[in-house]
């Protein structure tokens, strides 16, 4: 006897409690892939799956075996050419032959390295891992605040769009239920009698009293068609309801300084540092809108493309970025809508007196418009004025504005990390 | 073989079958399946079956998809697991085989229980349906219900329930007593897993009522138990030993290592003890599988192909079919040989196959070999002589009962010693007159577990001393253990609480010892 049954409905994702588990078991091997894969990757392509490896050694789990040596007999098929008693070198690599119970191991591959994919989730889970956006919370509870339609269950009164079907065909049955109850028990009656009338002997029938039947019947017929099918009162309809909403959008500000000093390999550090709060700032917010500006003595608001790629010569003023940066945000985002965060790279230079402008500009305007300002600055020299002036601002506001050092590549991603660390509170 | 006491066998009916020679019209010209065709399928080869004698569990045939394959598959054959890391393992590593394509999913997945539970995968095709309910729901199941080991050491009524109870339990003891804490206590067990099994005592069946009902009073009495064997203050040394009779506790060795700890171990809470049981009585519940691969992938093998070949003279099926089937079948049993690079030890299905395929033609065409070699069975009732193989054996006895010389020509076996006293590898006897027995014999060894595993016992826990705790590993052809011993020796503190010493015993009374925690070179002497 046999039963068919189709489980193909049954949730596939059985194992993914196990999955986990293993992740978690070698998250420390896991993040140093990533790391590495950050540090490897080309600027644009961050966001994937990781294919990670790990020690064949670190993942056993030992059982009382039988190591190499000793005498053993094994058995093999397909002889070619052997003849008993022959004697044949010991083949490179050990043992000769597999034990020969048919067991391969189950890693599947070489022994040396268990090897397995994580998802671009996964991948950015552990990118970010430990991180957070600082001062979010607090921006939360005052005024992020934006409204979203939500459900609130069913009215009488609403547009014909909205009517909720089920509701009124349900009503409208019960009304017509109500409404007709009387007449048709009633007709069940008469036509009870009207058939006892006709099945009577012929000369017992009394025509005129089946007629008057008849003529009742036909009448209350009538009458139960005579209910609307459906009425004004039956219509039900769905009720949605602003409810208001913590804001989930975000703005970030790339600042970069573009002037001669400023190579490409620069550029690219600033865009990897750039791509990383972004993708950072991405799973935090639903909505983000990045803005890109750059700077030589003068600012300007370009599009990604010529933000990285176009170079200009000439001196620096920094100041000027900042002032942009401001103006921006004062004409298209309204400071209880947006979370605000600017990151800006520059190799350090600036116009000797630019500098003070620079951190009175941010202590006084910038800084208490933003939820965060972090300043890398990507030299392998000696730090000038504009990073003295930077220090006195993180003085003032420690937990607003940060700022680092990059020196190489390497570098970027334990910056990043430094800069978005979690912090105890 | 006189003695044979086998099954009743409605062998009639097949051969009715086979004179019946008016043709039938195919049950499914295409390829696609539907419910209705897995249907009469079942029926016709289940009416097979049973025409074969075959005596089955009543099937619950699951259609799955490629995704659940996988879930299963890493379950290792559990249809539902307690959750550990191993298995998260399992999976990734399945999943990665099968991304990539290295590795196409088995397309049968069966489980020893009644109902026998078999998988199919939707996206195969009709004839590979029909393959698996063939090999799978009655070749297997049949199996599962006739061998002798499965009889004796299993119980297939209870496994579900069972670990329905330990998936439950194991998951109450996480909340209670933390995932880490659990997953700990887990490792160590695996580590042992093959150390939980009783070799010769036959184990009291499971049930899951009975074991919730007495787990209760079973933690209380286990822990008063242990604390009488520990709470001994050590005494002045008794008459007995001071004659060189030392006491010694237990009175004799002890193999199955986890069962011993379950009771023993002093620091062990009782809830440990619980999830020690449950990882001993679900390494019992495997022992046999581990001991009949041979056995049961041929017979399972063996009757797919007598099956399917049947409902193909019966008419019920295409040519089309019989040739996707045979490709199928061609590949489950290819043999590669020793020096390809596909070679990875000896395919179970191709040498099961081959054994039965064989005992059948032995019995019905018998040459002047077969009846040296098998004078019992050349000539006799095939059926029955296949069942009677079938019921009374495991791998090693049933290689070295019903290996034939033409199988070992066949597979071309030759056999290797590979000793390292020796500089070379010799040839020690290959498919001839002069070495098949031997071939024979050290095949069968092969699958010998008692080969396979080391011979490790418990010999001594010093309840009176340290409550260190002593094992004896005994050499088998001086095979010393491998690089991952002190690792287990480690999981057995664990378990156990106090030193762990573990004496490798080689064949010529030399001595090796490891130890856990490490033992320095002044403590050694």
């Amino acid at each position: 006897m046999s039963f068919i049954i189709d489980r193909r409905l049954n949730g596939k994702n059985k194992s993914a409690v196990n999955r986990q588990r293993f992740l978690h078991r070698y998250r420390g091997h896991i993040k140093k892939a990533v790391t590495d894969a950050v540090n490897r990757r080309s600027i644009t392509d961050l966001e994937h799956g990781e294919k990670i490896n790990i020690p064949a050694k670190d993942i056993n789990e030992p059982i009382f075996q039988q190591g190499k040596g000793g005498r053993r007999e094994i058995v093999n098929p397909g002889n070619k050419e052997f003849q008993q008693g022959d004697r044949i070198r010991r083949p490179q690599g050990g043992g000769g032959g597999g034990s020969g119970d048919g067991q391969a191991s189950n890693s599947g591959e070489g022994d040396d390295e268990f090897s397995f994919s994580i998802t671009k989730d996964e991948f950015l889970e552990f990118m970010f891992d430990g991180l957070e956006l600082p001062n979010l919370e607090r921006k939360m509870f005052k005024d992020m605040e934006s409204a979203k339609l939500v459900r609130a269950g069913i009215i009488k009164d609403g547009t014909p769009a909205k009517i909720n079907i089920v509701r009124s065909m349900k009503n409208a049955h019960g009304r017509r239920r109500a409404m007709t109850g009387k007449s048709r028990r009633r007709l069940r009656e008469l036509e009870a009698l009207l058939l006892e009338e006709q099945t009577k002997d012929e000369l017992l029938r009394n025509p005129l009293r089946i007629q008057e039947l008849e003529l009742e019947i036909a009448q209350l017929k009538q009458k139960i068609d005579r209910v609307p099918f459906l009425d004004t009162y039956d219509l039900r309809y769905n009720h949605f309801r602003l409810e208001p909403q913590p804001s989930n959008q975000a703005v970030m500000f790339c600042l970069m300084d573009v002037s001669g000093s400023m190579t490409q390999a620069h550029k690219d550090m600033a865009k990897r540092f750039f791509i990383l709060l972004y993708l950072f700032l991405e799973r935090n917010y639903q909505r983000i809108e990045v803005v890109f500006i750059r700077h030589h003595t003068s600012a300007k608001e370009v599009d990604e493309e010529e933000f990285f790629y176009s170079r200009e010569t000439g001196g620096t003023i920094v100041s000027s970025a900042l002032k942009l940066t401001q103006e921006v945000i004062s004409k298209r985002f309204p400071l209880n809508e947006w979370n605000i965060y600017v990151a800006q790279a520059s190799d350090g230079d600036n116009w000797d007196d630019d500098s003070t402008n620079c951190s009175k500009l941010l202590m006084n305007e910038l800084i208490p418009m933003v939820q965060y300002f972090a300043y890398v600055e990507i030299t392998p020299h000696a730090h000038q004025a504009l990073w003295e002036e930077y220090v006195g601002v993180r003085q003032r506001y420690p937990d607003r504005f940060a700022m680092e050092q990059i020196v190489s590549e390497a570098d970027i991603y334990p910056v990043f990390r430094e800069l978005f660390k979690r912090k105890e509170s | 073989m006189n003695d044979i006491t086998s099954n009743v066998i409605a062998h009639q009916a097949s051969e009715s079958a086979n004179t019946d020679t008016e043709k039938r019209t195919p049950i499914s010209t295409s390829s696609e399946w539907t419910f209705e065709l897995l249907e009469d399928y079942d029926r016709e080869i289940g009416r097979i079956a049973r025409s074969f004698g075959l005596d089955t569990y009543p099937n619950q045939i699951e259609v799955i998809t490629t995704e659940q394959m996988m879930d299963a598959y890493s379950s290792v054959g559990m249809p539902l697991g307690y959750h550990h890391w191993s298995f998260g393992k399992q999976f990734l590593s399945v999943e990665q085989g099968y991304k990539r394509g290295q590795m196409g999913l088995a397309y049968e997945l069966v489980i020893n229980s009644d109902p026998c539970i078999a998988y199919l995968m939707e996206e195969n095709t009709m004839t590979m349906q029909a393959l698996v309910i063939a090999h799978a729901c009655y070749g297997h199941n049949s199996f599962f219900k006739g061998n002798y080991l499965f009889k004796t050491w299993t119980d297939a009524a209870a496994i579900v329930d069972y670990l329905l109870f330990a998936k439950k339990y194991i998951a109450q003891c996480e909340e209670r007593h933390g995932i880490e804490e659990v997953e700990s206590l887990l490792d160590a067990c695996h580590a042992l897993q093959n150390y939980g099994v009783d070799r010769y005592k036959r184990p009291a069946p499971i049930s899951a009522e009975e074991e919730q009902k007495r787990q209760q009073e079973r933690e209380e009495y286990l822990q008063q138990q242990v604390n009488q064997l520990w709470s001994t203050i050590p005494l002045k040394r008794t008459d007995d030993e001071v004659a060189g009779k030392r006491f010694r506790y237990p009175s004799e060795p002890q193999e199955n290592i986890l069962y011993f700890i379950e009771k023993n171990a002093p620091l062990l809470e009782p809830w440990q003890r619980e999830i020690v049981r449950i990882v001993r009585k679900i390494a019992q519940y495997f022992y046999p599988q581990r001991q009949t691969q041979v056995m049961n992938e041929g017979w399972a093998t063996f009757w797919h192909y007598t099956i399917m070949n049947q409902l193909y003279d019966e008419g019920l099926v295409t040519e089309g079919f019989i040739l996707e089937f045979l490709q199928s079948h061609t590949s489950v049993v290819y043999q590669p040989s020793y020096d390809s690079p596909y070679y990875n030890g000896i395919n179970p299905y191709a040498l099961g196959f081959a054994i039965y395929t064989d005992i059948k033609r032995i019995c019905e065409e018998p040459t002047e070999e077969d009846r040296q070699w098998f004078p019992d069975i050349a000539g006799t009732d095939w059926l029955k002589t296949l069942h009677f193989a079938m019921h009374n054996f495991k791998d090693e006895s049933f290689i070295l009962q019903f290996l034939s010389p033409k199988v070992m020509r066949d597979l071309k076996l030759f056999s290797i010693v590979d000793d390292d006293k020796e500089s070379e590898l010799e040839i020690a006897a290959i498919h001839d007159d002069s070495g098949y027995k031997l071939i024979r014999q050290q095949l069968a060894a092969q699958y010998n577990l008692g080969n396979r595993e080391p011979n490790i016992q418990v010999v001594e826990a010093d309840v009176r001393g340290d409550r260190s705790l002593t094992l004896n590993h005994y050499a088998h052809n001086r095979r010393p253990l491998d690089a991952g011993t002190p690792s287990v020796l480690r999981y057995i503190y664990q378990l156990w609480g106090f030193p762990v010493r573990l004496k490798t015993i080689m064949e010529d009374g030399t001595k090796q010892c490891y130890a856990w925690p490490p033992e320095t070179e002044a403590a050694k002497a």
